[in-house]
């Protein structure tokens, strides 16, 4: 792989132009009437195509890292392309909620922001570009979170404020406490450093960062501000905190434990296995008594984290591993952003509230079973392929417990989506019962992605060729 | 060829999707029966050329090369027979369900959708492909029984069932992925495994596989001790679901031993083949015992599923026994396996109508509440007779020639659990003998709502229609079984072959 290093800031257009895009925005923003602020989401949006013509161009040279800290390859890449798609759906789906409101453009422009940073986690090569990209990823999102400023919305933030403050300060410390020990910032260098340093140290540093990253993957055990976010602020707002930070945060936590900690010094795969366990089961365990579709969504995020981290423990140790953790994001990505997007119709948060509607709205219903039945990973979505990869990945790699461990919580997950979508198909109790128009814009985008996660199953053969899984 | 006769109800089902429902129950009912009878017509083109041996009108295409999936459809002798019975019950169903008042549509849409799932079961060659109809089985079947069984015990039964079959499917899930990963190059496709034998060694990666195999397995068929959630499921789904779930989705257990756990774990078959003679034996006696206890018609019937599959296993137990220089005994085992599920299928689904049939007019199955309906319901009483000695394994009917073949084939191997097994023929004798005393003579006597009579009237054309053909095929094949076994002969032959390599 023969890797050279340059400072052509032509390779990261992508980057660029959702950067470009979100400063254009923001300052044309403020000379736009609100009636016409629809334009800049527009213009948000020809970007972010903009964005995934050039990822997909760029994905045709070879790997590279620029900058000295930046490394494009298949995951960033994939990164950039999950995201930026999340991106456009967050974007249509937010049409009913953010248009006309005061801070219509702040919306597209802290998520642009955020989906830089998410993007710029996945690349990180080095330390400190690790620490930046986290920075990135998370006050834009801060700020998102509060973007409502109403009810729960503020309380939510305030928490997800607070939680990341303390972790961007472990992750600070962590990063410090790495560089100490190896004496370099560059992944690769780390790497030797570490295998020579003192792995105490170097342990008690890679879990303050790895806590970092786990805050902004949501995962536990630094996860206790999704539910309140999920919750507490509106769908697509949920959508995009629960979705967009994640992609970047697993690829970074991927690729920080692949090449820049010695598994011989530090046992992360072990750690990484127990997160995961950790992760599944917890969140499952609380999404039981959920009575909220939208807190339910936000445990089973927490959850689906759990089952990601499994290709992250066997990194390296099996070729099948990077290529299951991307496509099961892609799938989560896409499956997640339609569970929210159905409440977003919906305006519904008690799961009862849904009896009867395949009554009102068959399609939203059906898009309804195949998001939540491809969370749980039924054949043919995405996510059921990617669960495929992901524990065929980690039974390669040895990791056979986790494998039954998985599968007994994706029996236990069952049992909760069913919750949600057996009402569904009840008839109503009660048809006088008033019931919100449903939002068209969020129905659009529920009924695309659940159609496209059953496309992205059956076509997960071509996408896993392109991202380098062979045989 | 394949894939239409598969796609074809799921074509037809999205047409009608964009029907309005208003057209009620003839119409949709009416496409179902008329897209059943294409589907059949198919399969028998499809009988009609079969290859002598390997498979035919095999289909391949690349689906997830790198993982080693691929859509690869193919039939042989020992799917062809179980294809031919999905057209049968899923047309006989059809016909059923031409009186369908609650939500026809919907019904027929499931229905429809579960009829491909349950055609690609039995026609795929691919671990995954198999799984995914293994699983969309379990959904639509969900569906089935939480949205057209009674009240909230059918939504508890429809859990149950999901959760327990889920269980399952997620054991076979692990099952293929040790498979797939014990091939140098990972693969799922089961032709490719069979001629890699790549656990031939056995040991315990072998014995895990099977392991696991033989859970995901074992809950669908059902076998004891994984057979808890058939009974409430069947008493809660309505009488259509019943049919398709004793006929056609149990089956895909059983098809599952004999197309994927033998093939491609025979060394570990061979190891543990006791293990499965004992858990078809207790199956056996256990379910008919437990059947001969109950005074609910439908419970009856579905440990009686129990203790019919648990000969299958009894069979496929013993094919992995009987030394090599025993051929014609694990011949005789393996054909009487594949022929009691095709027998089971019909006979079964036919008793599960009959079931419905009863519930429709006394809103009960409790065998308590009927008495004396060979005067009143003729038509009726004469099919629940012919149906119940088909059952219990009368000379004449399929069961017959089934079970007498599994007895056979296996006494040399396993005599303490033939004979024992022999027994349960006795018990289901005695409990259908039962069943019909208790229902069919004596006084009349029908469940009565308060303080009026109900009409209480025979079979109609739907319900006659539909039952009659079932049970005339499962005497046909008890009485002229050549044209059957002769499919069936020379792909079980490949299947011994390949256990005992």
């Amino acid at each position: 792989m023969g890797m050279s290093v340059n400072s052509d800031p032509a390779a990261l257009v992508p980057e660029i132009t959702l950067l470009v895009s979100a400063v254009t925005g923001l300052l044309a923003g403020a000379w736009t009437p609100r009636e016409r602020q629809g334009t800049i989401h527009v213009l948000a949006a020809l970007a972010t195509v903009v964005g995934l013509v050039a990822t997909a161009l760029a994905a045709r040279q070879p790997d590279e890292t620029v900058f000295g800290t930046y490394v494009l390859d298949t995951a960033t890449h994939t990164t950039r392309a999950i995201v930026l798609v999340a991106v456009l759906a967050l974007i249509a789906l937010s049409r009913d909620t953010v248009a006309g409101h005061k801070r219509e453009t702040e919306f597209v422009v802290l998520l642009q922001l955020g989906a830089l940073g998410s993007i710029a986690l996945a690349g990180a090569g080095d330390l400190i570009m690790l620490f930046a990209a986290f920075l990135l990823a998370s006050v834009p999102f801060y700020a998102l979170a509060g973007w409502a400023k109403q009810g729960r919305a503020t309380e939510a933030a305030l928490k997800y404020y607070l939680a990341g403050a303390l972790a961007g300060v472990t992750t600070a410390a962590g990063v410090t406490i790495l560089f100490g020990v190896a004496g370099a910032t560059d992944y690769e260098k780390v790497a030797d450093g570490i295998s020579r340093g003192p792995a105490a140290a170097a342990a008690v540093g890679l879990i303050a960062v790895l806590a970092g990253l786990a805050f902004k993957a949501g995962a536990v055990p630094a996860h206790f501000w999704v539910p309140d976010i999920a919750e507490g602020t509106p769908p697509p707002v949920a959508a995009a905190l629960t979705t967009v930070p994640k992609i970047g945060a697993l690829v970074a936590f991927y690729r920080l434990l692949d090449t820049a900690i010695p598994a011989a010094a530090i046992d992360w795969r072990l750690i990484t296995a127990v997160l995961a366990t950790a992760g599944m089961t917890l969140g499952n365990l609380a999404a039981f008594a959920q009575t909220s579709a939208l807190r339910m969504l936000g445990y089973s995020t927490v959850s689906q984290v759990g089952y990601l981290l499994m290709a992250v423990a066997v990194a390296g140790r099996t070729p099948l591993a990077q290529p299951a953790l991307l496509l099961y994001l892609a799938a989560y990505a896409l499956t997640n952003i339609a569970g929210f997007a159905v409440v977003a119709t919906t305006h519904e948060h008690r799961i009862d509230r849904y009896r009867g509607l395949f009554h009102r709205d068959p399609l939203l219903a059906l898009a309804l079973t195949v998001a939540l039945l491809g969370l749980v990973g039924t054949p043919p979505t995405a996510v059921f392929v990617g669960k495929l990869e992901i524990f065929t990945a980690a039974m390669d790699g040895g990791l056979a417990w986790l494998v039954v461990i998985a599968a007994l919580n994706t029996l236990a997950s069952l049992f909760y989506y069913l919750r949600w979508i057996t009402p569904a198909f009840r008839p109503a109790e009660d048809d006088s019962a008033a019931v919100t128009p449903p939002s068209r814009w969020a129905r659009a985008v529920a009924l695309t992605t659940a159609a496209l996660t059953l496309l992205l199953g059956i076509g997960s053969g071509i996408v896993l060729n392109a991202l380098g899984a062979s045989g | 060829m394949l894939s239409l006769i598969v796609f074809l109800p799921a074509l037809v089902a999205l047409a009608l999707s964009v029907l309005p429902a208003r057209l009620g129950p003839r119409a949709f009912a009416g496409a179902w029966t008329a897209t059943g009878l294409a589907q059949l017509a198919l399969v028998l083109a499809l009988w009609t050329d079969l290859p002598a041996s390997g498979y035919g009108a095999v289909e391949r295409r690349e689906w997830i090369p790198s993982a080693g999936i691929s859509y690869h459809l193919g039939v042989d002798g020992l799917s062809l027979p179980l294809l031919a019975l999905t057209a049968v019950v899923f047309t006989a169903t059809a016909v059923h369900s031409w009186r369908q008042a609650d939500r026809p549509k919907n019904f027929v849409l499931v229905f429809l959708a579960l009829q491909t799932v349950s055609t690609g079961l039995f026609v795929s060659l691919d671990l995954i492909l198999f799984f995914l109809f293994f699983d969309l089985s379990i959904v639509f079947m969900y569906f089935v029984i939480a949205g057209w069984g009674i009240g909230a015990p059918a939504r508890e039964a429809a859990l149950t069932f999901f959760l327990y079959t889920f269980l399952g499917s997620l054991a076979l899930l692990l099952g293929f992925i040790l498979l797939a990963l014990a091939a140098d190059t990972p693969t799922f496709d089961i032709p490719e495994l069979a001629a890699l034998n790549p656990l031939a060694g056995g040991g315990t990666y072998a014995a895990l596989t099977l392991l696991a195999l033989g859970i995901g397995l074992g809950v669908k068929t059902p076998v004891f001790p994984f057979h808890t959630w058939l009974p409430p499921a069947h008493t809660e789904a309505p009488a259509a679901g019943s049919a398709i779930l004793a006929g056609i989705l149990l089956k895909m257990g059983t098809y599952g031993f004999v197309r994927i756990a033998m093939p491609l774990l025979p060394a570990g078959w061979r190891q543990f083949a006791l293990a499965f003679v004992v858990i078809g034996v207790i199956s056996v006696v256990w379910g008919a015992l437990v059947a001969l206890a109950q005074n609910d018609l439908k419970r009856m019937i579905a440990y009686t599923s129990i203790n019919h599959m648990g000969y299958v296993l009894l069979a496929l137990g013993a094919a992995g026994m009987v030394s090599a220089d025993n051929e014609q005994a694990r011949q005789l085992a393996t054909t009487g396996a594949v022929y009691q599920m095709v027998s089971h299928g019909l006979i079964t689904a036919a008793l599960f109508l009959l079931a419905g049939a009863l519930h429709t007019r006394g809103h009960t199955y409790t065998m308590s509440a009927y008495s004396g309906l060979a005067t009143r319901t003729p038509h009726f009483a004469a099919l629940f007779s012919v149906a119940a000695f088909a059952s219990l394994g009368l000379p004449g009917f399929s069961g017959f020639i089934a079970e007498f073949q599994i007895l056979a084939g296996a006494l040399t191997a396993t005599p303490v659990a033939t004979v024992i097994a022999a027994t349960g023929i006795l018990i289901t004798a005695a409990l259908f003998l039962l069943a019909i005393s208790r229902m069919l003579t004596g006084p009349v006597r029908t469940p009565d709502a308060p303080g009026t009579p109900r009409p209480f009237p025979d079979l109609s054309a739907p319900e006659l229609l539909s039952i009659t053909p079932l049970l005339a095929l499962a005497t046909v094949l008890g009485l002229l079984p050549r044209p059957v076994l002769d499919v069936i002969e020379p792909a079980a032959r490949t299947l011994n072959d390949l256990v005992a390599r």
